[in-house]
């Protein structure tokens, strides 16, 4: 039936063939994190062969307004636009920055620029897939080629979920162990230079500010009256600048240990990389490279440890174990996710978020968060643990909504996999580790200087009473011209009484747990409870309760 | 053999599902979670009777949930009604799990107040987040309370943590209750004098697992558990929590823990801190009986060094944190003078790599849990991060690696 269509294309080609005609390929790049010219595979290849090239990114308007995205975050990526736009420009290109939704907005490129090629980095996130998806539906129609490229992520993580019998590893210890059985990480591909470029033209109209521009703050309806610079500036320009300083203060310590925690630790690092990672701004396989190449340099040619690479190993491994799971970022269906008692409680919520605890540590830390847009590691651990397991009991998820909101390296998978981590609500962690909103601070920076430094009302507190101020005397307060309860607030639990109730529910959910995959308890003297069902077991447990203290619950590992 | 027999005729054609014999379903139905229970016992006459044996209804988890305050879902309030209407004499084993708001607390005394045809033997009153009993005013929970101790008789087990009970509901519960009463869990309830507690230990003659807090713990508390009419007893859980800095706590005679040792060899002590570091003064001077260990705040390591020398009964210890100066001296020393110790959880502390594997050395394979974060270990000149795991491992006789933290 359709033999008559087939024999008259192959008459066109044939036909254009004999008279030397060839297909004019015109491309688009698709940037959405890959904001970047080095490294860009999926961009390499596609300017092979191609006539044109646009490159373009898709502003969704209604993402602009709704979203939880704050004003770090958003003038990051306008800042990594705008540095694109200008390697570009030397290239004899330009960034096409289009508002609307792909779905919409493919079907009338397609049309308009006569596109037969479509390329992008791959995303391997539920949510992308599927949008991914429905564009790769919209390309075949319209005749489109694609041309996708892993370079997000250092591995093709779907061979490793295969590798491990078809599961994401739930632990880090096993996922370590899959990837010494990967296959070597790919190099980095060639950057775009006019080179690379050659023959390759794009269409520049005299009206592409106005219509194709990287917007501006403004223009996406933000205030910018009494914005500071950027502590963290956005763009490849930036972050190769940052590798290459990283790399160098590396060399020179000659040290590739884990760095040990001080005062200093705090603060945002000039050669800190990871909200440029999580853009992609800079390339996770240029980093893996160069970390390797520095480390056989100084340590002459011994093979690198797996610790060396663990920044982005934890990226990794998160995003593995998100891939497959749209309910990732949820309690609720997750299947790899305790299913925890959470309080709902929005006022305290919001003086977490807001940074009104009365908790010196912990607001010094969220006012850093919402100013910067960045805070270290273990001070994550810190208000994490604050506002889930440790004082609050407030579910993960809302906190991470706010870190969405605004922390700069947050994606999605390694977002809500460090909040679940982070809560003791998934991979098997031991529960019992509670940071102090007091003491951790204190150890960490003796004199304070952090919290005068994002809590100026604190700032003439002396050393002994800053992280706890409400233990001050009266005359201490007085003198430092902060009343505790007027100019701060007071503290808004009692840590020690907080923290003992909630190691006692988290220990109360994982004994359930264990009793659901049957390990043996020490049964003592409980009654015999005739019922076999599971939410009965909690009788058994009354014995085990008193005497199963909080080492000896264990979860069988997979 | 029945079983085998109903199967035969249940795979013979024109078998009657509707007319299973009653055990079977029993036994069916039992595998069943309550909502698929409930479904199936609206298929026929036969089931919906299956549904309501007595046998089923031994054991209830009554969930009381507000959406304002959790997000997960109640037990549904008509099930409520019917279960006190049909079942509420066949109830014996029932907990309350509550959410963070006072409703839900008082639904609980509620339902508590309207069991009086139950004769229970277990009881718990189980807060999963703030403890919302504590917010119920006290009279209503305590009468609430009351109905169940006057008219079950033979309660076995009572889980009353964080709630208003005090001193005379106690003595009704002994009233009532004392030769059977096995377990009692009533940590944090500031109502209870020592004086109220004193009184269940020397009635009460099966008591084998306690747990209260610090300052219900007597002398005459300990003498009471190890009288000659007291069974052996199995677990005793103290915490010691601190309500404002600088509190004061009182000392426990050595010869008291002795008594207990004497009457109860095998007993688990088992004892949560919850204090500042400057008040631990009263404590660990002396021998002290205790197995389990939990530090929840920073505790020094002068007190860790106290703790090797008079905790020869230790079987686990976690430590939350101590502070950036090296456990070397005082981990070696537990590993010395411990020599049950099989259980070890380190926070936020420090030990270099060589005093670690020293450690684990003399501990040797009765280490079955070893839960240390990676930053606690401190590289030297003879191990690396890398090299440890190893060591230990060998040591263990089992792969081991330290806990991490993601890092991003």
């Amino acid at each position: 039936k359709n033999l008559p269509i087939i024999i008259f294309n192959i008459n066109v080609w044939a036909l254009g063939a004999l008279w030397g005609l060839r297909m004019v390929v015109n491309t688009i790049h698709w940037f959405r994190k890959g904001l970047r010219l080095h490294d860009n595979a999926a961009l390499r290849d596609s300017i092979r062969g191609s006539d044109s090239l646009r490159c373009i990114y898709i502003l969704d308007p209604w993402f602009a307004g709704s979203s939880n995205v704050g004003i770090n975050r958003w003038r990051f990526l306008l800042q990594c636009l705008e540095d694109l736009d200008a390697s570009l420009r030397k290239l004899n290109s330009r960034l096409f920055v289009i508002r609307g939704q792909p779905t919409d907005v493919f079907p009338r490129l397609f049309k308009e620029w006569q596109i037969n090629r479509l390329s992008y980095e791959y995303d391997s996130e539920p949510f992308g897939k599927e949008r991914d998806a429905a564009i790769q539906k919209l390309a075949s129609e319209a005749g489109v080629e694609l041309m996708v490229r892993i370079s997000h992520t250092l591995y093709n993580l779907d061979k490793i979920i295969e590798l491990n019998q078809g599961q994401p590893p739930l632990t880090y210890k096993r996922f370590q162990g899959l990837i010494n059985h990967m296959e070597a990480v790919e190099l980095p591909t060639e950057t775009i230079t006019a080179d690379v470029i050659r023959t390759c033209l794009t269409p520049i109209s005299d009206d592409h500010d106005d219509k194709y521009g990287v917007p501006s703050l403004e223009e996406l309806g933000f205030e910018t009256e009494g914005l500071t610079t950027a502590v963290w500036p956005g763009g490849e320009t930036e972050a190769l600048m940052r590798l290459e300083r990283h790399l160098e203060r590396k060399a020179w310590v000659a040290n590739f240990e884990r760095p040990r925690m001080n005062a200093n630790s705090l603060l945002a690092s000039p050669t800190g990389l990871s909200p440029y990672l999580r853009f992609g701004c800079l390339s996770c396989r240029l980093f893996y490279f160069k970390l390797t190449d520095l480390y056989k340099k100084v340590k002459k040619n011994s093979t690198p440890p797996l610790s060396l690479y663990g920044q982005l190993l934890w990226r990794e491994f998160f995003y593995t174990t998100a891939t497959n799971n749209p309910c990732f970022d949820k309690m609720d269906g997750n299947p790899v996710c305790v299913q925890i008692p959470w309080d709902r409680n929005r006022e305290a919520l919001a003086k977490w978020a807001e940074g009104r605890t009365g908790f010196p540590w912990i607001d010094a830390i969220m006012t850093q968060l919402r100013q910067e847009g960045w805070i270290h590691h273990l001070a994550r651990h810190a208000v994490a643990c604050f506002l889930t397991r440790g004082d609050l009991w407030i579910s993960w998820e809302e906190g991470m909504k706010v870190f969405e909101e605004l922390l700069l390296d947050a994606d999605w998978s390694v977002n809500a996999g460090s909040w679940m981590w982070l809560s003791c609500s998934s991979f098997f962690q031991q529960f019992f580790r509670c940071y102090c909103p007091v003491g951790f601070g204190r150890r960490t920076d003796p004199n304070g200087d952090f919290i005068r430094r994002y809590l100026p009302i604190l700032r003439t507190y002396p050393a002994k009473y800053i992280y706890d101020p409400w233990n001050a005397p009266e005359d201490v307060q007085k003198a430092a011209k902060c009343i505790i309860g007027l100019h701060y607030p007071k503290p808004m639990v009692n840590h020690a009484e907080a923290s003992r109730i909630n190691i006692e529910r988290m220990k109360q959910i994982y004994q359930q747990l264990s009793s659901y995959r049957g390990l043996v308890f020490n049964m003592l003297s409980s009654p015999a409870a005739p019922c076999p069902l599971p939410h009965f077991k909690i009788f058994i447990h009354f014995s085990v309760t008193t005497s199963c203290p909080i080492l000896s619950v264990t979860v069988s590992l997979r | 053999m029945k079983i085998l027999s109903c199967y035969t005729e249940c795979h013979t054609p024109g078998c009657d599902w509707a007319r299973l014999p009653q055990e079977l379903l029993l036994h069916i139905f039992q595998y069943l979670p309550l909502l698929d229970r409930a479904y199936a016992s609206q298929v026929c006459r036969g089931w919906n009777q299956a549904f309501h044996m007595p046998e089923l209804w031994r054991c209830f988890e009554f969930e009381l949930n507000q959406p304002a305050s959790s997000y997960l879902k109640a037990t549904h309030p008509d099930l409520i009604k019917q279960i006190i209407k049909r079942h509420s004499n066949h109830l014996q084993y029932v907990s309350f799990k509550v959410d963070s708001s006072t409703e839900s607390a008082e639904a609980a005394c509620d339902i508590l107040s309207q069991l009086v045809n139950c004769s229970l033997k277990t009881l718990g009153l189980i807060s999963t987040a703030r403890p919302s009993f504590m917010e119920v005013p006290k009279s209503h929970f305590i009468s609430a309370l009351t109905v169940v101790f006057v008219n079950s008789k033979s309660l076995s087990s009572l889980k009353i943590d964080d709630t208003p009970v005090d001193d005379p509901s106690l003595k009704v519960l002994v009233a009532n209750n004392s030769d059977t009463l096995k377990l009692l869990k009533m940590s944090s309830c500031p109502h209870v004098s020592p004086a109220g507690i004193l009184c269940v230990a020397d009635q009460c003659h099966g008591l084998r697992e306690l747990a209260l807090n610090y300052h219900l713990l007597s002398d005459e508390l300990l003498l009471a558990l190890s009288s000659e009419k007291h069974v052996h007893l199995e677990h005793l859980r103290i915490d010691v929590v601190s309500e404002n800095p600088g509190q004061h706590f009182h000392t426990i005679k050595k010869s008291s823990w002795d008594a207990m040792v004497r009457h109860s060899p095998k007993f688990n002590l088992v004892m949560y801190f919850f204090l500042y570091e400057e008040e631990f003064g009263p404590f660990f001077n002396d021998e002290i009986p205790v197995t389990h260990l939990y530090f929840g705040r920073s505790v020094s390591k002068e007190v860790l060094g106290r703790v090797g020398l008079h905790c020869p009964r230790l079987v686990e210890l976690v430590v939350c944190a101590n502070g950036l100066r090296p456990l070397d001296e005082e981990l070696i020393r537990i590993a010395k003078h411990c020599t049950q110790l099989s259980a070890i959880g380190l926070g936020e502390c420090e030990v270099s790599c060589s005093a670690f594997v020293e450690f684990v050395k003399m501990c040797g394979r009765r280490l079955s849990q070893l839960s240390i974060m990676e930053e606690v270990l401190i590289p030297d000149h003879k191990y690396s991060l890398d090299e440890i795991h190893w060591e230990v491992s060998k040591h263990l006789g089992r792969v081991w690696f330290p806990d991490m933290m993601p890092t991003w």
